[in-house]
């Protein structure tokens, strides 16, 4: 397809703005720009028809089942969007006084006390844009408090092998050390190995719970509480909230901060990699750190900006964060309300069992007694048997109108697929994707050698990945 | 109850049965007694769409639009085309992911593409990103990949928005990078006192073009002081004054930043924005954040991926180039369909008319006794006054009368902004209010 450089001529455009009616400006040379610029010259229509033409090669979740992994794609009620389009909230300026914007500081003390009340924390701020900024705003909290206390040897932070990518690259951004716990062979944390690992420099320790294999850590308790003991705090990773919504909170865990991800557990769009939104809660012996300015409510029921915050950690990030999002993710909480919260966390743990017990005699599931919200699926053996890899059978899906569940994590499975069907997927379309990962497994193992063809019938094959990397071509060059 | 789950409660209750399952208690066995929530949560019941409509309309009608903004300070509203809304409203780009699946993201692929290239254009790197959170984070971002082992200090400009600064200063606290403000005067850079912090220790120094004041500095002549020193020259612009203002490029930056918001976003209480970040080629593997490259496909076609992977955290955990993992795609797809529109003579002429509008506006605000000009350089689309009276009175008064005046910089001081949207009408009106006040 062209490239929109590639389309329209010289002289075409659209008629936008009206002549100046006050005097023009010259500008001095010294300030003048001398290279040309180089943009579109599309009529509207070329101009419309090239973003459906994108849109079509595009596939959301309004397109068909989504199961990735601790990514949650779950369905974007409308209303949210319709709401995010009030002029109310979006024709503000972020500068404009605590009277005219009463409404927007409402709805960030609302949300506050929802997720907080859904968590089990006391505060929140939601200046931080998205979950590995909420990671680092969390660490940096937790730094904060122990430097306040003069406790200035913690410089370690503990993870287990199955944690996102984004946590000890976040731990590395507050400039700590990352000291890496292993899983016990059922997927737990191993306890013995953490007691191992805490110290005096142990500064926290970061988990998401359920864990990235799907499961509920049964000693949570007793990991936390290790924590506490050797005197570093517990950080509460966000993205597998919604399994247990209405029925365990990270506060009750034992955590001391956690971040959401309001693009995940509370619906709102992911937009093709953002805009989201990373919300941090902590616990009351964090408060003070947490990023300035904070929302609070008055005696007599007003809402203010407080800047009156000496031991916050600072800003992450202009103004108040990604507020259309959390629009939308209040909208959303207010539909579903307590009993519909936990209702969709039921469900979302209800049809990943359901797809995994349909699956468990096709596909090798390591940890498949029971699982929370996903589950994961282990192609070692046909990777040494047939030679057909995750990736094969990942890229077969595509050819049934499918996206993939997400390939190769957790890094501590061979040739992972971790499926996460979320709760907004009816019984038909899982038995469909039963169906079809069943005919694949079929498909591929006996024709292995048809397996790195796929897909066959999507836009584009697979694309060649290493010399995009090689040779790098970021941009179009007009006038090549 | 839970709107949007398909399955009735009928059919739960058999696929239970199917999974061996008594009810959904046992979905829970692996949950420990001892963390268990054995209440209700502490909020309201569910709710009809049209319940929630009306509860969500209230709060908005709670906030107060203007329809005459002359505050900028960060956040600027420009007029935003109908395409632009159409565009960006499509469900495919709402609701998809971040474009792994090649195959099936080409749409959005080669949208980042498209805009990556037009960051390019714009500001005169070689190497766009696909975006980041902000213009405060893009500049913080920029800070860290600027630093090396001898080189840990970082210079800002004291004319720089203090929100950015803020930000950095949260980001270098706990990477133990030096952060030293460079002073000003005049409301520019002052070149003398800039020279003598810039060292062999200099990691860089970031610039504000057209600074917060509004103010236009001497860009290639703070260059030339940062290059002699070997130090990465950072620039943080208004991107619609890219359009007929230098680039950063021109000015001899390292790497260009900033806020990509007047790019076609809603002014939107603050976010969500973008943050657009572009460098050197020879800077290319230190560029934080998603990347689109172009390549081809196993039949030879052309196709578009992640790409340079290898910096990421995915891949290198704490060894990563920075923690993010994510882009403002549906953001930055905004701002690419904005200049799409837009064009070469659209975005110049957004830009002459925005410092067009201010000037017309500083020239009349002059006349008033007691407003005058504080810094007397050249400016784009935003300047500083004098107050004869009290700034936030004085605001209270635009308030009542429908204006969103200047922003408040002290009691005495404000600091003004006009766009492509302000009318000669409105700024009449806003002066005739002034004469009024001022007396």
């Amino acid at each position: 397809m062209k490239l929109i450089f590639e389309k329209g001529s010289t002289g075409r455009g659209c008629d936008l703005l009206p002549p100046s009616d006050v005097p023009v400006i010259n500008l001095e040379d010294k300030f003048k720009r001398q290279s040309k610029l180089n943009l579109p010259n599309v009529s509207e229509t070329e101009l419309s028809r090239h973003y459906t033409e994108l849109m079509k090669k595009t596939f959301g979740v309004n397109d068909g089942f989504y199961p990735l992994g601790s990514c949650t794609m779950k369905y974007n009620p409308k209303i949210n969007d319709d709401m995010a389009k009030l002029p109310g909230f979006t024709d503000i300026h972020p500068l404009q006084s605590e009277e005219t914007t009463q409404g927007a500081l409402e709805v960030m003390a609302l949300a506050e006390e929802y997720l907080c009340e859904i968590t089990g924390m006391d505060n929140m701020s939601f200046q931080p844009a998205a979950g590995a900024h909420g990671e680092f705003t969390g660490l940096q909290l937790i730094k904060a408090y122990h430097e306040k206390r003069g406790d200035s040897k913690r410089d370690k932070i503990i993870v287990p092998d199955s944690a996102h990518g984004t946590n000890p690259a976040s731990a590395a951004m507050v400039g700590y050390k990352v000291i890496n716990v292993p899983s016990t062979n059922e997927g737990y944390v191993d306890v013995d190995a953490l007691r191992d690992a805490v110290g005096e420099d142990t500064a926290g320790f970061m988990l998401t719970n359920p864990n990235t294999l799907g499961l509920f850590e049964a000693n949570i308790l007793e990991i936390t509480n290790i924590i506490h003991q050797a005197g570093g705090l517990n950080y509460y990773d966000g993205a597998n909230l919604n399994a247990i919504m209405g029925i365990a909170r990270p506060g009750d865990m034992g955590f001391d901060v956690v971040h959401l991800n309001l693009h995940k557990t509370f619906s709102t769009p992911h937009g093709g990699g953002g805009p989201g939104s990373g919300p941090v809660g902590c616990k009351l012996l964090l408060s003070d750190y947490l990023p300035s300015p904070r929302v609070i409510k008055g005696a007599e029921g007003s809402y203010h900006l407080s800047y009156d915050n000496p031991d916050s950690i600072g800003r992450v990030k202009a103004f108040y964060g990604n507020f259309l999002v959390v629009v939308r993710a209040l909208t959303y909480i207010l539909s579903l309300g307590k009993e519909g919260l936990k209702h969709a966390s039921i469900n979302a743990v209800l049809n990943a069992n359901y797809m995994m017990h349909q699956l468990k005699d096709t596909y090798h599931i390591p940890f498949s007694d029971h699982c929370m919200h996903e589950f994961i699926i282990s192609l070692e053996d046909l990777k040494k048997e047939k030679g057909v890899s995750a990736l094969d059978v990942a890229k077969a899906m595509l050819d049934y109108g499918m996206h993939p569940p997400t390939m190769y994590f957790p890094l501590n499975v061979p040739e992972a697929l971790m499926v996460e069907p979320t709760e907004t997927e009816s019984k038909e379309t899982l038995d469909e994707a039963v169906r079809v990962y069943k005919k694949i497994y079929e498909e591929v193992t006996s024709n292995p050698e048809l397996a790195h063809g796929y897909p066959r019938n999507t836009v584009i094959g697979r694309p060649d990945e290493v010399g995009a990397a090689r040779n790098p071509v970021l941009r179009y060059v007009y006038n090549k | 109850m839970g709107n949007y789950v398909p399955n009735t409660l009928e059919e739960q209750e058999a696929m239970l049965g199917l999974i061996g399952m008594k009810s959904s208690e046992d979905l829970f066995v692996q949950v420990p007694k001892g963390v268990r929530l054995n209440r209700e949560f502490d909020i309201p019941s569910s709710k009809s769409e049209m319940e929630v409509s009306r509860i969500m309309t209230s709060m908005a009608e709670k906030n107060k639009i203007f329809k005459t903004i002359f505050r900028g300070a960060g956040a600027y509203r420009h007029y935003i085309p109908s395409i632009v809304k159409q565009i960006t409203s499509k469900e495919e780009f709402i609701t998809s992911y971040t474009p792994y699946q090649a195959e099936i993201s080409q749409g959005v692929l080669q949208s980042i593409f498209e805009y990556q290239t037009m960051i390019c254009e714009l500001t005169g790197m070689d190497v766009s990103n696909a975006s980041v959170y902000d213009g405060a984070t893009a500049a913080a971002e920029a800070i860290i990949m600027s630093v090396e082992r001898k080189r840990n200090k970082a210079i800002i400009s004291e004319t720089v928005d203090p929100q950015i600064l803020e930000t950095i200063k949260t980001y270098c606290k706990s990477l133990d990078i030096e952060v030293v403000v460079a002073g000003a005067s005049n409301g520019v850079t002052d070149l003398a006192n800039l020279e003598k912090l810039l060292d062999e220790e200099t990691a860089c120094l970031l610039l504000q073009q057209p600074n917060f004041y509004g103010q236009l500095e001497d860009a290639e002549k703070i260059g030339r002081l940062v290059a002699e020193k070997g130090a990465k020259y950072i620039i943080s612009s208004n991107p619609i004054s890219l359009g007929i203002l230098k680039t950063p490029a021109e000015y001899g930056a390292d790497i260009a930043v900033g806020e990509g918001q007047p790019f076609g976003i809603p002014l939107s209480f603050g976010g969500p924005y973008l943050g657009f970040m572009a460098t050197k080629e020879k800077l290319m593997r230190k560029l934080p954040g998603r990347i689109v490259g172009e390549t081809t496909d196993n039949q030879g076609r052309r196709a578009f991926v992640l790409t340079l992977q290898a910096r990421e955290q995915h891949i290198r955990r704490e060894k990563a180039s920075s923690n993010i993992c994510s882009n403002q795609a549906l953001c930055a797809m905004t701002a690419a369909v904005y200049l799409d529109a837009m064009g070469e003579r659209g975005l110049k002429q957004a830009a002459e008319l925005s410092m067009a509008k201010a000037h017309y506006l500083a020239r009349l605000l002059c006349e008033i006794d007691g407003f005058n000009i504080i810094y007397k350089g050249e400016f784009f689309n935003e300047f500083v006054t004098s107050s004869p009276i009290n700034v936030d009175k004085l605001m209270k008064i635009l308030e009542d009368r429908g204006i969103l005046g200047g922003y408040p910089l002290a009691n005495d001081k404000i600091l003004w902004c006009a766009t492509e949207v302000n009318t000669k009408e409105e700024i009449h009106k806003l002066i005739d209010i002034l004469k009024e006040v001022a007396v």
